[in-house]
Formats: structure tokens, sequence, C-alpha cells
């Protein structure tokens, strides 16, 4: 679109093409808040799921939800138990719950609006109309009969946008900056289901006896890991594998590691990324030579959560890299 | 449609005494095969539409911004290109003289000294610019885009009511008016040779490039926001879109003792070489003009002064849409061009003037009287609407600001079809088309039209009740005939 309007032909088009702090950080938390609020719609449809196979007896109650989200202080400041409807309306569609499925829609269309110069058009119109969609028919959402089709609605129509991404903009530093919101919060939502679901299945795997299968592969499949896990790993499900597999499988897209390599690459395509590049290298080295045996037998929740303060240390690297310029830093570069 | 009990207060768009006007058989044509029903679901997804492009405006209210869908009716208004090239060459004749002032003005104001208009009334004007006494912008072009609102009267003439030359806004639903056209209403494209619009943000790209103070290289440009509260925040993100250029807020940019502004940029600063402003002048630099602005840029108006970067509308033009100097254009096309103003301005009595003050206190129930620097149709009093106390009120503010008050005959304002509730009634409508002045000037075909949906209504603006229809400007010759090749047309590319 950009004309030429000078004879003189100007050097190559990638030099030329600037891109604002400002606006990179809008792109980088586009991107955390799309996958957010897919990540939390199929946890919710997911553990509906598991609901539905298990007797009462056993079940695991909904408050797990709660704590793989972090939302457990917000919503009992708000609410006296955890029933099965007020979870799932809190966490799906409260406006008042800032990590709700619809308030990360929101806050992902308030940032796809501020930076649609460097989205193609389309993905503004998808994303629109994803948002209008969730919120005409957000009462679904809680009921039980609607609730599971209203969770698919919500993924498919973020691989939609993903897909939209990836086939119309051009790969540039703000596509960069989405890929690693991306990713970085798709790490971070694998590491919290591990965290607490799978911290909760090696502590009481005796008690839970012929149910500790769908269990836990109900883990997985809550970043939809289960059909290639199996391709994977093989037929039956361990806990140790399950959770090599979603630490440490290179080809997994939703794996640790996968995350972490494609937020590699990304940041090679970004200037001035030594420091983020380095918190990154950390991060890998870590998880490399973590010993998956060990951590399923005792102290996985402390290592896991080192592991998350180091994807928040990243973020915040990011941060003060690209996105919190002041002036004076920014004259003395020039 | 069927058009036996369709009437109109005054003069109609579409038809007269149910006859399509010339120009608008075609159209007439296309309607009479719909029915009430498929013209409502057309409407119905025409609204869908919009929502679906996420096409909003906002209204300020005492609590909050509210983002609104933007207010569509399906059903076009219809232009003739025949009329439509008329009107077009005299809006480039006014802004060219407008142009020719504005230089003036800021230099040798010749126009003060030969007494084309009295110093005070430049004086007095709230958006003259001392700051900008002895600038040259490139090509000494100031108002580089221009939205001129157009009215027609009863008897069909055609008046420019006003131009906007601050910062107009409304050419984004222009644009995004006919594409939901286009979707509602392929099948009358196929028949109908209707010009398309799209051309205008690749013309504004090319009028700003130019502006580059450093031809050779390829030109960093940005659109300036206010920000996301703005009311025309949408149309900021949307022509940025459009164009590829960058959207930026005041803390986005940063003047260096260099004087060149400089954009913060994930690699650093670079440059900025044109910046399109959608920021009113009093706020667009601290260290110039209003010292509490948080949305400008400090040293922004030493930058332009000093060649550094060029600035869209350049600072300073509003002093041309004051409505007391737009009582003075016609005479300002005779002085500066030495021609007849081929387009008609409303007639305008200044209340600062002791004979034109007394004639309009004399006949205020026919009025309307406008302050002189307010837009978005605030504080307008028409005098055969207002109530007793109403007139005593604009009585008194003009006696207290005469020179901030003007006073025009009420225009009764043509009307269009429109689709309401149960039937399609005439409604009100004006017509904002977009003017660029650079190397080549250029007329959008068309522009936006603006209807007001309540019946009666004189006011179109949107923050008050106001909708907008999609402009057609049809070429009859061909409206016969099938759809022509892209190339045998006199369209805008």
């Amino acid at each position: 679109m950009r004309g030429e309007p000078t004879k003189d032909p100007a050097g190559p088009r990638k030099d030329d093409v600037v891109l604002l702090s400002r606006v990179a950080e809008s792109v980088y938390w586009t991107g955390r808040y799309l996958e957010r609020a897919e990540d939390i719609a199929r946890l919710l449809k997911v553990h509906t799921e598991l609901h539905l196979d298990l007797p009462k007896a056993v079940g695991p109650g909904w408050s797990p939800l709660l704590a793989v989200t972090g939302a457990a202080g917000a919503f009992h400041a708000l609410h006296a138990r955890p029933t099965e409807e007020e979870v799932i309306g809190f966490l799906a569609i409260d406006a008042d719950n800032p990590g709700s499925v619809l308030s990360s829609l929101a806050r992902a269309r308030a940032n796809l609006r501020t930076t649609r110069s460097v989205f193609a058009s389309e993905s503004w119109h998808a994303l629109n109309g994803f948002f209008q969609w969730a919120l005409d028919t957000r009462d679904e959402a809680v009921d039980r009969r609607g609730r599971l089709r209203w969770m698919d609605g919500v993924v498919q129509r973020c691989h939609l946008l993903t897909g939209l991404m990836d086939g119309v903009m051009s790969h540039d530093h703000a596509y960069a900056f989405l890929a690693v919101g991306r990713n970085l919060e798709r790490a971070d939502m694998t590491t919290r289901v591990l965290d607490v679901q799978a911290d909760i299945l090696l502590r009481s795997s005796d008690q839970l006896g012929p149910y500790a299968d769908i269990t836990w592969m109900s883990v997985l499949r809550s970043v939809t890991a289960g059909q290639m896990y199996r391709r994977t790993m093989g037929g039956g499900i361990s806990g140790a594998q399950a959770l090599a597999f979603l630490l440490k499988d290179a080809q997994f897209p939703r794996s640790v590691e996968h995350c972490l390599t494609v937020i590699a690459r990304s940041l090679l395509e970004l200037p001035h990324s030594a420091l983020p590049m380095a918190g990154c290298a950390e991060l890998q080295s870590r998880l490399e030579s973590a010993d998956v045996g060990a951590l399923a037998s005792g102290g996985l929740k402390h290592w896991i959560d080192d592991l998350q303060t180091s994807i928040a240390a990243l973020s915040e690297t990011l941060s003060d890299s690209y996105f919190r310029v002041g002036s004076e830093s920014l004259l003395r570069t020039a | 449609m069927r058009w036996d009990d369709y009437t109109s207060p005054g003069w109609d768009e579409l038809l007269r005494d149910g006859q399509a006007r010339a120009g608008c058989e075609g159209m007439v044509r296309a309607l009479g095969l719909l029915s009430l029903a498929e013209l409502r679901d057309r409407q119905s997804a025409a609204e869908l539409a919009v929502r679906a492009m996420g096409i909003t405006f906002t209204v300020y209210t005492e609590s909050r911004n509210l983002d609104r869908a933007w207010p569509f009716d399906v059903i076009p208004r219809v232009l003739s290109t025949r009329e439509w090239s008329a009107i077009s060459d005299g809006l480039v004749q006014r802004l060219t003289a407008i142009n020719l002032f504005l230089d003036d003005l800021y230099t040798d104001a010749k126009v003060l000294a030969d007494g084309v208009i009295p110093r005070e009334v430049i004086e007095g004007s709230v958006n003259f610019r001392p700051q900008c006494i002895g600038a040259t912008p490139a090509q000494g072009v100031w108002a580089h885009i221009c939205g001129s609102d157009l009215v027609r009267d009863s008897d069909g003439t055609m008046y420019v009511l006003e131009d906007n030359l601050r910062v107009p806004s409304g050419v984004s639903y222009m644009l995004e008016n006919r594409q939901v056209t286009k979707r509602v209403f392929a099948d009358l494209f196929r028949d109908l040779d209707i010009h398309p619009v799209d051309g205008y943000p690749h013309r504004l790209f090319d009028l700003l490039a130019a502006l580059s103070p450093r031809p050779g290289i390829r030109p960093t440009i940005v659109l300036l926001t206010p920000g996301v509260a703005n009311s025309a925040y949408f149309e900021h993100a949307y022509l940025t879109q459009q164009m590829g250029i960058e959207l930026a807020e005041g803390s986005d940019l940063v003047v260096d003792s260099d004087d060149c502004v400089y954009l913060r940029t994930i690699e650093g600063p670079a440059r900025v070489d044109v910046i399109y402003r959608r920021i009113d002048d009093m706020f667009l630099d601290p260290a110039a003009f209003r010292p509490d602005s948080l949305i400008g840029v400090p040293g922004l108006m030493r930058a332009w002064r000093a060649g550094k970067v060029a600035i869209a509308n350049a600072p300073g033009t509003g002093v041309a849409d004051d409505k007391v100097v737009y009582a003075y254009v016609p005479e300002l096309i005779r002085y500066y061009l030495g021609e007849e103003p081929s387009l008609a301005s409303v007639p305008t009595w200044l209340c600062h003037d002791e004979a034109q003050r007394s004639h309009v206190l004399a006949n205020l129930s026919e009025m309307v009287v406008k302050p002189a620097n307010e837009s978005g149709g605030y504080g307008i009093f028409v005098g055969p609407q207002a109530t007793r106390a109403e007139s005593e009120a604009i009585r008194d503010r003009i006696l207290a600001e005469p020179r901030n008050h003007v006073a025009q005959p009420v225009i009764a304002l043509s009307t269009a079809p429109t689709l309401c509730d149960d039937r399609v009634e005439a409604r009100h409508v004006d017509l904002r088309p977009f003017i660029l002045s650079g190397e080549h000037p250029y007329v959008t075909r068309g522009g936006l039209t603006r209807v007001a949906l309540r019946k009666g209504s004189l006011v179109v603006n949107s923050s008050q009740g106001g909708g907008s229809k999609d402009t057609w400007v049809i070429d009859p010759t061909v409206g016969d005939a099938p759809l022509v090749s892209a190339g045998a047309r006199t369209g805008d590319r």
C-alpha cells in the first residue's frame, strides 16, 4: 500500500518499516490475550467433560479451575462457594474478572483496535465479529447444555484468527511480537495446568484408582495433547511420561519446550534482542537439565513455581527492552 | 417499492412529483423491484455488516464514552455525474482561494492591508494563530484536507454551509458505507454505473508523502491521534490501516534538540517526516499553545517552523473556518482568483456589525444562529423551532458576545427516501465531500451523506440522532447499459 512518492527508489523495504514501541506492546498483548481466551475455554471444556465421566465421590470439584487460572482470590471475594455455575460463569463470561474468556477477548480486541495498521483488515473484522458473537451468546457458556459448544466456538474462532494472522499478515517485527506473546502465554498456561492438576494427581493417584488414567488424559487434553501424546509416546499413560511430554517434547506445539523454541526463533528476528534471548536461553537450559522422573516423585510444584517466575521475568525483560523506552534513553541512542 | 404515498416537505434528492429526477431513473427503477420487506432485509444485513466490521463512533456522555454502531440507512443518496462535476469544480475553486488566503494572511497579510477582511475580524478569531506568522509550509498549502458541508435548499440550490478545515472527520464512514452497500446491494452495482470512492486513501497518502521535507527518502508518515477516547478514533485507526502509515499518540513522539521529530520504535528513535494530525491546534504543542495539553508533542511547532516536519493540516488553518470569516469567502475568491464563486454560500449576517445585528435580533424567529467557532452542531439556535426562553437566551448571548455569533436564514435542507419503521419516508440530508489540496486537487466522488433520522429534524450530526447513507454519483448516460469496462470509466483512479 505504501506508495513511492519520489523518483528515487528507497532502499530495502524491511528496514524502512518502523514499529512503534507502544504498537509492539499492544501486538504482544493481543497475542497473549487471544491465547489466554483459547486456553481457558479449552480448560473449562475439558474439565466439564471429565466431570461427566467421573462419579461424584471422586470428582475433583470445580476449584482446581480457579487455582489453574490464578483466580481463586478474586472469585472468593465475590462468591461464597465454588459451585459449577459460579466458577464457570466467573471464568468464562464475567466482565468483572479480568482473566475471563470474555474479558480476554475484549482486551485482545481493544489492543488490536489501536494497532489496526499492522494487522490485515480481515483480522480486525474476524476478531470484532468474534467478540460480538461471544457477547451475544454468553449465556450459553454457563449452562451445561450449551457450554461445550460455546467453548468449542471460542477455540475454533481463536484458531481462525491465528490462521488469518499467519496467512495474510507480513511476518515482520510485529508478527514476531505476536508470536512471542502467544507462545509465552501458552507456555505459561501449560505450566499452570501442570502446577495444579499434575501435582494433585501425582500425590493422590492411589485414591483415584481406576480413574487415574482418564484423569491424566484429561490433563493432556486440557492442552489438546491427548492424541499427539498417544502417537508419540505409545499406548498407556504414566504420570512421568505425560509430564515429560508436556514439558520437553520438541514437536508438540503446546509443550513448554516448543513454545520456548518459537519464542527464541521470533526474538532472533527482532533488533536488540540480547537480553530477552538470554532470558529465554536460561529457561531452555533449565528445562533441558530437568530430571522429569525425579520431579514426578517429588518437588514438581517447587520446580514449576521457579519456571513460572522465570517466564514472568522474561515478559518483564521484553517490556524493558522494547516497550518502556523512556525519552532520555530514546535520544541517547539517536 | 411504490412511491404513491411518498411526500417531501421540500426538495427531494431522488423524486419530483413521484417521478425520478434526472440521473436517478436507474435507482428508482431498481428500488421499484424491491418490496418493503426485501428492503428491510437488506437494512438488517447492512446493520449486521456494520457491527461485524466494527464501524463505530464514540458518544461522550457525562459519565463515560460509549462506542456505538454507526447508524446507517440502506437506501443510497444519488447525485448525477453532471451535477457533481460542477460542484467538484466549485469546491476546488473555493479551496484554492482559501489556501491563498491562509498563505497570504500568515505572511504578507495583503488581504488585510487591502481591506478585503477587516483586521479586527481576524484578530478576534479564536482560531487565528500568531505563532504561525511567517511560516512557509510546503507548496504554500495550509488546508490540505477539507470536509465542506453542502446543503440544498427547497429551490434546489446547493450551498456550502461550512468548510471544516481543522480536523475534518467522516471520510472513513464514506468509505465503509460503500463497503456495506457493496455487500447488500451487489446486484444494483451490476446495473448502475456508480463511481467508485475507494481511491481516497491512496490519494491522501500521495498528498502526505509529497510534503516530506526529505525528498528522495521513503517518508515516515504518522497520523497523530488524541487517543482511543476520541470520538473519531475509529477513523484514525481505519485510515492508518488503509494508508499503511503509523497511528501515533503524542507520547509516541519526541522533538530532539536538532528540531527533528522522532518516533519511539523498538529499534530506537526513527525520524518522522509528515504528521497527519487529528488533534486541534490548541493541544498540538504544549510549548506553543495550551501548556496543559497532555496529548500533544512539546516542541512540535518549533520543528514545523524549522521545516523539519510537515504537518497537515497546517496549524492555524482554523481561522478560515471561523463562521465570521466564512461570510467573506466569496469575496476572497474574487480577490485572489478574479473569478465569481461557482458555488453559493449561505447569506450570513455578522452580529458584530450593528446594522446586521439589529436585523438578526428583529428576525430571530426565522434565523439560525451559530457560535462562530463550534463544530459538531453544538450551540446552534434554530429560530422556527425555538422556545421563548431559548430565544431570550440567544438574544443575551449575542449581545454579550457579538463577534462570536453569526446568523443565517433557515435552509430547508433537501430530503432523501429513508427506511423508517413501517415505510419509506423523506428525511433531511446534507453532504460532506472531502477535498484534498496538493499538487493536484482531488475531490471525493460524492462524499458522506448524513441524514436526520428523526422526522422533521434538521440536525444530521451523528452525536445528535443523525445517521448516514452511501452516496452514489451515477452517470445516467450509461445507466441503462451493462457495466462498462473499468478503463472506460471516468471514475476516480
